[in-house]
């Protein structure tokens, strides 16, 4: 576990600044949502005459003068996004770095098997993901109970547990993919996660583009569905744990038989 | 016994040669050269060996294992890169450290014993240091686990005179322990002084291989002569250096017809030698341009 060790003792700057940032505005929005609730009344009337744009985000199915519907769009935006380009940067760059800055010349010389690299590598992505997951999770429990609202720890434990599923497909994706780089390539891991991100969006506001919900895991982690159905669907979650599966074992063949470049 | 041994390794990359029918047998306690120009295919070979790229055809075993198993095999060896990078966020300390760490030894007293040896101070940060310090730290790590095998690529690159020779002595001391050494040079002398055996690669192939002597005692000649500027009509000379009154080439060839030809020749004087490996590297290296 040398290298788990190290990776995670490297990343740890990184980390603290990503996790840190999601989870301060994450404590912003709940301790803004006293003082919003009583203007809610209003603004779910506004949001209700804004069409398809509170469809894109899930917000007409949600009421805002509640907990649970405003924690579902501005706090679930926040960990969706963040977290999901969070997850992105981590995956695309984990294996990609070391040929970026020429240093897996040295790892691999040294008696480590590559497929053990790549275990390390991974249990990093996933370490960090669930981390920041956790934390984000911690910090915004406590911030609730002192706004005085009591917590929905169902809803809660759906929408945080679908956001790190989430968060893992994104970065197991990405990290299947760095296996493919010889150069690190942080846009291609911010763009993927960005592309999915608008699939969702496009899946809200248009019949036709339903597919996409096949293909994106923000469909899955849409808090507007969770918090109506109390759960999280399982087909398109089951097919995000194929993607992922399916981009690990790429990943893997791939990072095990690759040149190393100079 | 052979510590390195390759049979028609060849390695493309698409259509770009790296190397091709490499055939290469370095024994046990050797000190070995591999001489090359850039491009020639030193980096490719060594880096196959080391198991960093896949050859696209042709065997080879390090330590009597093949290619396959170089996980097992690179217990044993000290590998340096001719352009060392490491993890710029360290310290030399740490860097040296997760070295020993990723190979499951410690060997901290003897990393210490090299550092002073090579005056590395391991309190500064990687990204701070000289190409030449870098360089040191690359050794340490090759050498703190006391392999059986060496394999350097250029490994004096970046490093002053003095540390050169420290160097030198440190791989000397090695050999002398059992180790193999096997590095690769453009610089001919370090090979000629420091190695028993050395082979010379020109495009991707050896061309040449044996002990320094053999080498130095090929077929190939330099042959001087004074009262002529130009080399004889008939005789197929190459590194051909003309002076005021004399000419110079190396010869590699029959004898009887070199003399026949200079019999007719106004020659006043003939100096006909065993070149310096120099020499005999440019006379291999002249012929790709034939």
């Amino acid at each position: 576990m040398t290298i788990l060790k190290k990776e995670l003792k490297k990343s740890v700057k990184g980390f603290a600044v990503w996790t840190g940032a999601i989870a301060f505005m994450m404590l912003i929005c709940i301790f803004l949502y006293p003082q919003m609730k009583d203007q809610m009344e209003g603004m779910n009337q506004l949001f209700a005459n804004m069409g398809s744009f509170t469809a894109a985000f899930g917000m007409d199915r949600l009421n805002f003068g509640t907990l649970t519907g405003f924690y579902g769009v501005e706090c679930g935006n926040m960990l969706g996004l963040g977290g999901g380009f969070f997850a992105a940067y981590v995956g695309i760059t984990m294996l990609s770095k070391e040929e970026k800055e020429h240093t897996a010349e040295f790892l691999l010389t040294h008696p480590v098997r590559r497929c053990s690299v790549v275990t390390q590598k991974f249990l990093s992505v996933v370490a960090e993901i669930t981390a920041l997951n956790v934390i984000i999770f911690a910090c915004s429990v406590p911030a609730i109970m002192a706004i005085g609202e009591e917590v929905p720890a169902k809803e809660l434990l759906l929408i945080h547990g679908a956001y790190l599923a989430l968060q893992l497909e994104i970065g197991i994706i990405c990290f299947g993919i760095s296996a493919f780089l010889h150069r690190g390539s942080i846009g291609i891991g911010l763009g993927l996660a960005a592309v999915l991100y608008f699939m969702n969006i496009i899946v809200n506001i248009s019949d036709k583009a339903e597919f996409l919900k096949y293909i994106t895991p923000f469909a899955y982690a849409e808090p507007a569905s969770i918090i109506e159905e109390m759960s999280v669907d399982g087909l398109l979650l089951g097919l995000g744990l194929l993607y992922s599966v399916a981009f690990a074992v790429l990943g893997y063949l791939k990072y095990c038989r690759k040149d190393i470049a100079a | 016994m052979n510590v390195i041994e390759t049979k028609n390794l060849t390695k493309f990359y698409g259509k770009t040669r790296g190397i091709k029918n490499l055939n290469l047998t370095v024994k046990e306690g050797e000190f070995f050269g591999f001489i090359g120009p850039n491009g020639a295919g030193k980096s490719t070979a060594i880096r196959t060996l080391m198991g960093l790229i896949a050859p696209t055809s042709g065997e080879a075993s390090v330590l009597g294992l093949p290619l396959g198993q170089c996980r097992e095999y690179l217990r044993d060896v000290g590998y340096l890169p001719s352009e060392a990078a490491f993890y710029n966020d360290m310290k030399v300390r740490e860097l040296i450290s997760y070295s020993a760490k990723l190979r499951g030894v410690d060997c901290s007293s003897e990393a210490d014993r090299l550092c002073s040896c090579l005056e590395l101070d391991t309190s500064k940060r990687i990204d701070s240091l000289s190409l030449g310090n870098r360089k040191k730290v690359g050794i340490v790590c090759a050498m703190q686990h006391r392999p059986k095998l060496y394999i350097m690529d250029e490994p004096t690159s970046g490093l002053d005179p003095l540390m050169q020779k420290e160097f030198f002595r440190l791989l000397r001391q090695r050999q002398q322990e059992g180790a193999t050494v096997f590095f690769s040079s453009h610089v001919l002398s370090e090979v000629q002084h420091n190695c028993t055996r050395a082979a010379i690669i020109r495009e991707g192939s050896i061309v040449a291989e044996g002990s320094i002597d053999e080498l130095s005692g090929t077929s190939a000649k330099r042959v001087v002569l004074h009262g002529v500027k130009e080399i004889p009509a008939g005789i197929d000379g190459r590194s051909v250096v003309s002076g005021d009154d004399s000419v110079s080439f190396l010869y590699q060839g029959d004898i009887k017809l070199l003399l026949r030809e200079l019999s007719s020749l106004p020659v006043k004087d003939v100096n006909i030698s065993d070149p310096e490996l120099e020499e005999i590297f440019m006379h291999y290296y002249q012929q790709e341009g034939r």
